[in-house]
């Protein structure tokens, strides 16, 4: 089994007015083949910040200034920190996509369900749609016999040859902006169509016949966040990042959807990187799970592990304060700190009832206390 | 039924609810009408009397020379009456409507490209571009308006094709805010980091995502302008920058009753008609662009008009 992701001592600043926000420093994780992995921590610790650096889509001002990010892809690996823009969209919701948490915002409301699972067809497998539309071109030509409608069909053969033969012809570009001449898209997105219709079955949306041409705000947020999932499986992808997927769905809801992305990943074999701050869809979900607290991966297990043994002191803080019948929560006293002016050393220990002197001064480094469990502490 | 179908008939009833949306567009149709029969209702007249442009209002020579400087009632042979120099005002108002029309429509439309072009470039990319191209935009602002496209148009020379060149170089700024803005808010939308996420490139994200998503408000602006647009120009021929005398223009129409609004002191309403119905004409087309501007904003956006 080996590593689908590897990230290696991720740096991220964003240079604001107030300072430099030390958003991320040196987060090292890795994601093998077929895996969950849960990224875990509060609100504003970096996870959704590590999620897209992974895509490069990290919002100015924010800069990556060091680190690796090697992502295995079709042929191999790549180191995704060093691609141009082109290739970076070339990957984006083909081999690496992402399910955004608020599923009523991430969804177009111009747009009908089926123009933005279409867009993605339409990005990535057009080469494939063309085929599959020259294949219906080729049966319909057969039925007719000259006149007009074997002239369109005999032109539109012509076209689709070239798109499957040169996708990125330049004349073919020209003549899908003439009104009219780019009729012949029809057919490309009728292929899609029939694709996405495919894809919102498989995401068991109900009657998607129906529901391709409604607009986002006609759907409830259960069936929204099943389009959007639909949209980041559209390709097929290698790794599934999912960004706090049920946090805004109410909880019979989060457990269909849960179960949904289960399902879903063994059908495409998929990773993914299951964002949350929510333990009890970890202990559902994830194979391993990694702990972040402002900016660093304090300890990574395997989900089992995690919950008998927590080590780190911040991780047993998020584990008392699952509430519980019968039983008082507690809370981790005071709040993530200010990235701008993070404490030295390690940077929970104002907060940690187990701080010891050397806490403050020294960065703990991460040791393998156990196999495959993983902490940054002084105490281990 | 096509989801496309479906919302035209949304659209469609929404209209009908409403009276002063079907009042705006009965105007706005009328002055259609108008301006596409002008060449029948009020067929050019040949020269001498008219010229070859049917732009230019035709002058009555049958009316004796010491007259012709002074304006005339209405009566069978000019329904509305003449102006100064013997002008006729019916030709002048139906073929008014098409320059009206010309001027809104060409004006807008310019100033709507401009702004759409460098408001969306400054509201996208932001940070020094989105600087450099406000601060010039507050510059052009800086200026009166009205000013500031008499300099224009002086600089240029005095045609009606330079008023409209003058109205785009000082409408632009205004839209190129508002878009800015609405672009703004849409860029920090999820859907847009979606739409990246999917791997849409940066003109796609900013065409097919951006713009329709923040186009609304600005259509909306561009139909409440068209009115004011014409008002404008108005103003302009008025104070005698705008179209040359004699063009079926109705602010170069009141501009040649300038000396008759106040005839005299027993009479001062005498020469009612020769800014009454150039003005009226005015009047009633701007308010159905207004009206009508309302309606686009109720039936347009797809945000505001399901509440």
């Amino acid at each position: 089994m080996s590593n689908i992701l590897e990230i290696e001592d991720l740096v991220l600043r964003f240079y604001t007015y107030e300072g430099v926000v030390k958003a991320l420093e040196g987060v090292n994780l890795h994601v093998k083949d077929d895996e969950t992995l849960g990224v875990v921590g509060e609100t504003g610790c970096g996870k959704t910040m590590t999620a897209l650096s992974i895509l490069s889509l990290i919002p100015p001002p924010g800069k990556i200034e060091g680190g690796k990010i090697l992502f295995k892809g079709r042929e191999k690996t790549i180191d995704l920190l060093k691609q141009n823009e082109a290739y970076l969209r070339s990957i984006r919701g083909k081999d690496i996509s992402i399910i955004f948490q608020e599923p009523s915002a991430a969804l177009n409301p111009v747009y009908t369900v089926e123009e933005q699972i279409s867009e993605v067809f339409l990005q990535h497998r057009k080469e494939e749609l063309a085929r599959k539309a020259l294949e219906a071109i080729e049966k319909d030509i057969q039925s007719v016999k000259g006149g007009l409608k074997g002239f369109i069909y005999g032109f539109e053969r012509k076209i689709y040859k070239r798109m499957v033969e040169k996708p990125r012809s330049l004349s073919l570009r020209f003549l899908s902006r003439i009104p009219v001449v780019r009729r012949f898209k029809r057919r490309l997105k009728k292929e899609a169509k029939k694709e996405t219709i495919d894809i919102l079955r498989k995401t068991e949306i109900p009657d998607p016949e129906r529901v391709a041409d409604m607009y986002p705000h006609e759907l409830s947020g259960g069936m929204q966040q099943r389009v959007v999932i639909s949209i980041a499986l559209a390709c097929n992808p290698k790794l599934l990042i999912a960004d706090e997927p049920t946090t805004s769905l109410d909880v019979t809801v989060q457990a269909q959807i849960l179960n949904l992305i289960k399902k879903l990943k063994e059908e495409f074999e998929s990773s993914i990187i299951y964002i949350t701050h929510d333990l009890g869809v970890v202990a559902e979900t994830c194979d391993r799970v990694a702990v972040m607290y402002a900016g660093n991966v304090v300890e990574i297990a395997d989900v089992k592990e995690i919950f008998k043994n927590p080590l780190h002191p911040y991780t047993k803080g998020l584990m008392e304060s699952i509430p519980r019948p019968g039983k008082d929560f507690k809370a981790i006293k005071g709040t993530v700190p200010s990235m701008i002016n993070p404490p030295s050393g390690c940077r929970f220990n104002p907060r940690c009832p187990e701080a010891i002197e050397r806490c403050s001064i020294e960065k703990p480094k991460m040791i393998e206390v156990e196999k495959t469990h993983f902490v940054s502490c002084h105490l281990h | 039924m096509g989801p496309t179908i479906k919302e035209l008939r949304f659209m469609i009833s929404r209209v009908k609810k409403s009276p002063l949306s079907i009042m705006g567009l009965a105007i706005t149709s009328f002055f259609i009408i108008l301006g596409l029969l002008a060449p029948v209702l009020a067929p050019p007249v040949p020269p001498p009397m008219g010229k070859e442009d049917p732009f230019m209002i035709w002058k009555d020579t049958n009316i004796p020379a010491l007259e012709r400087m002074k304006p005339h009632a209405p009566n069978f042979i000019h329904p509305f009456g003449t102006t100064e120099q013997s002008y006729d005002i019916f030709y002048g108002c139906i073929w008014g409507t098409l320059t009206a029309f010309r001027i809104g429509f060409l004006v807008v439309l310019g100033s709507l490209a401009i702004g759409l072009l460098i408001g969306s470039i400054a509201g996208y990319y932001g940070g020094i571009v989105d600087e450099l191209v406000m601060r010039f935009t507050d510059i052009v602002f800086a200026f009166p308006t009205l000013i500031l496209a008499m300099a224009l148009i002086v600089a240029l020379g005095r045609s009606i094709d330079n008023v409209m060149l003058a109205l785009v170089l000082v409408g632009w700024p205004s839209y190129t805010r508002v878009i800015r803005g609405e672009i703004i808010r849409v860029r920090q939308e999820d859907y847009v980091e979606a739409a990246k996420a999917v791997g849409c490139s940066d003109l796609r994200v900013i065409t097919r995502h951006v713009i329709p998503n923040s186009i609304y408000a600005v259509l909306i602006m561009a139909s409440l302008d068209i009115g004011a647009i014409v008002l404008y120009a108005a103003a302009l021929s008025f104070l005698g920058l705008g179209a040359p005398t004699g063009y079926a223009d109705w602010g170069q129409m009141i501009a040649l009753s300038r000396n008759y609004i106040y005839a005299n002191i027993s009479d001062p309403m005498r020469y009612w008609y020769v800014f009454t119905i150039p003005g009226i004409f005015i009047f009633t087309f701007v308010l159905g662009w207004n009206l009508l501007g309302d309606a686009f904003r109720d039936i347009l956006d797809p945000t505001l008009r399901r509440r």
